[in-house]
């Protein structure tokens, strides 16, 4: 892991965007005036005639971009989580998922390591309202490498996809070069003492917990899932059965997110005791990303005080 | 196939609204009142003005329709039954469990259906997206949206007509059916959203006010939408909610509600005169 040179989702997703627009021309993005913060703006620079800003109106955004998904081109749509999932939630099941329309849903600043900005801001629900609906692929990347691949990944898949993006800078997880596959999860290290499953951000904080605990002579192992629907069911269940502790963290309300499709995946298959790490059923606050990390628990240091209960 | 013929015209429109009677009775739901009401605008389109092909109902160029008021799917599945998109006994299926005609329009299933609708205020956006993807593509295909009057209550509805005007989408045309009422009563009581010429124009659309009955003026008004360049038009067309059947017009019970077989019996011979 690349702790040097942090970089925030977003910023993977912003440059693959632009990158990806060159061969691409049926790509357009769509953005509601935040595309500096969303990173579209980057995109929107190099192709001016394929980027619409749709100003502060989310619900008509969707809208628009599903009629052009009718069309064949392939929308991207960036907003905050909290705007897109939230506030655009109708327009993403009638005119969107229902259809099935190739709409890329790429929402930033999910979570509370949004920071400053408060409750209004942080978007902790999504992954809950995005997986209940059916067509739809919900997927929440943790590092530069993996927000890259998806960022492209998605655009060879026929059908509505809801990308969760950061907008704290996070480790360079993965190497060039890591192979990856929609809705499978990827098992970081063999331990057998516990599995720490995570997503997005929270990837970062189960290695560096993994890494302390390796000095203590606990040997866990990190599972990383991008995919959260589709969910990797064999993943989860190798581990339930392997290993001695199954704990999920995630930087969303532990209802309806990671941690209960990882419940809903465990009680069906392999019924084992799962301790789910994140906001609990609260909203989050003001302050650094950092800060709010620690003050409600979703940090190395919790996991590792969970491991060792 | 254009039919430019006024009275062949008001057949089809005649034909149409016997259609959304049969299904509306044969399946005991559906939303008699708001179909008929728009079976007039429906015939123009399907029948005299737009670029369509139903032999080909996803080629690119073709002109589209958005039905953003997706209860009056009635009129919508007449229409394009009687123009071929599918064979008239689907009719028949209206709403039942083995058809593909949904309550409410499914592009999906429906040949013919340019975009699924029925959680209102959602056409107009769609319609942007298209009419944008047209103007991107340099195609020369129009888009046509059919909203409701009490439709246009809904927010988004004014979010994406900022929009029509915003991308000078000249390729747009949108048509309220102003049959001045909604489910719990008339416009004024439930929630006033007159003028709504006035509100259109001030948004930045070419606005045409019709009668939303009398084929000719239907006819003209989309001519004169063609023409007009560097904005968006709006046809605010007054309508009868229930027309051509005495005792569903101006009645808001006809809102949402399937006539028995004596209601059905009059309704047919009403509309068969």
């Amino acid at each position: 892991m690349q702790k040097e040179q942090k970089i925030a989702t977003r910023d993977s997703y912003g440059n693959k965007l632009a990158e990806i627009g060159e061969k691409n021309k049926k790509i357009v993005v769509l953005d509601a005036d935040l595309s500096g913060a969303t990173k579209t703006s980057i995109f929107a620079k190099k192709f001016p005639e394929r980027f619409f800003d749709m100003g502060i109106a989310e619900q008509d955004m969707l809208g628009t971009a599903a009629g052009f998904a009718t069309c064949g081109e392939i929308p991207y749509v960036s907003t905050f989580a909290v705007f897109a999932a939230g506030r655009a939630y109708d327009q993403i099941r009638n005119s969107i998922c229902y259809p099935k329309l190739n709409v890329k849903i790429c929402a930033t600043h999910a979570g509370i390591t949004v920071g400053e900005d408060g409750a209004t801001h942080q978007m902790l629900e999504d992954i809950s309202l995005m997986r209940t609906l059916p067509n739809i692929i919900v997927m929440s990347t943790s590092d530069d490498i993996q927000t890259k691949w998806a960022v492209e990944e998605i655009s060879k898949i026929n059908g509505p996809v809801y990308l969760r993006l950061g907008r704290m800078a996070v480790s360079t997880i993965y190497e060039q070069g890591q192979k990856f596959e929609i809705g499978k999860g990827i098992q970081i290290g063999e331990g057998t003492d516990a599995t720490v499953i995570a997503t997005g951000p929270m990837v970062e904080q189960a290695i560096l917990a993994q890494e302390e605990l390796k000095e203590k002579g606990i040997n866990i192992r990190v599972i990383d899932i991008h995919t959260i629907k589709p969910i990797d069911k064999e993943i989860i269940v190798k581990a339930a059965k392997e290993t001695k502790k199954i704990i999920t963290i995630e930087d969303h309300s532990i209802i309806g997110g990671l941690g209960s499709a990882v419940c809903e995946v465990l009680s069906e298959e392999n019924p084992v005791k799962v301790t789910r790490l994140g906001m609990k059923d609260c909203f989050g606050k003001s302050g650094k990303a950092e800060e709010l990390l620690k003050y409600f628990g979703l940090n190395k240091e919790k996991i590792i005080e969970e491991i060792l209960k | 196939m254009k039919i430019t013929d006024i009275s062949e015209l008001e057949k089809i429109a005649k034909n149409i609204r016997i259609k959304i009677i049969e299904q509306i009775y044969r399946g005991q739901s559906g939303h008699p009142g708001g179909a008929l009401s728009c079976a007039d605008i429906l015939t123009v389109l399907y029948f005299q003005q737009m670029n369509i092909n139903p032999k080909m109902p996803t080629s690119e160029a073709r002109d589209r329709f958005i039905l953003s008021k997706g209860h009056a799917s009635a009129a919508l599945y007449a229409t394009l039954a009687l123009r071929g998109y599918f064979e008239e006994k689907e009719l028949e299926g209206f709403r039942n469990i083995n058809s593909i005609l949904q309550g409410h329009p499914d592009m999906k299933h429906i040949p013919g259906v340019d975009m699924t609708t029925g959680s209102l205020g959602q056409g107009l956006s769609v319609a942007n997206g298209i009419a944008l993807s047209s103007k991107l593509n340099k195609n020369g295909n129009r888009v046509y949206c059919l909203l409701g009057d009490g439709e246009i209550e809904e927010g988004q509805v004014w979010e994406a007509a900022m929009s029509s005007a915003h991308y000078k989408l000249d390729n747009l045309c949108v048509i309220v059916d102003n049959n001045n009422l909604q489910i719990d009563g008339t416009i004024e009581q439930v929630m006033n959203s007159r003028p709504i010429d006035k509100k259109f124009e001030s948004f930045g659309f070419n606005v045409i006010n019709i009668d939303g009955h009398n084929i000719e003026e239907i006819i003209d008004s989309f001519e004169k939408a063609k023409m007009v360049k560097g904005k968006p038009t709006a046809i605010i067309a007054k309508t009868i909610k229930g027309k051509g059947v005495s005792f569903m017009e101006n009645q808001v019970g006809w809102h949402g509600k399937a006539p028995n077989e004596e209601q059905y019996n009059q309704a047919i011979q009403e509309l068969s005169k």
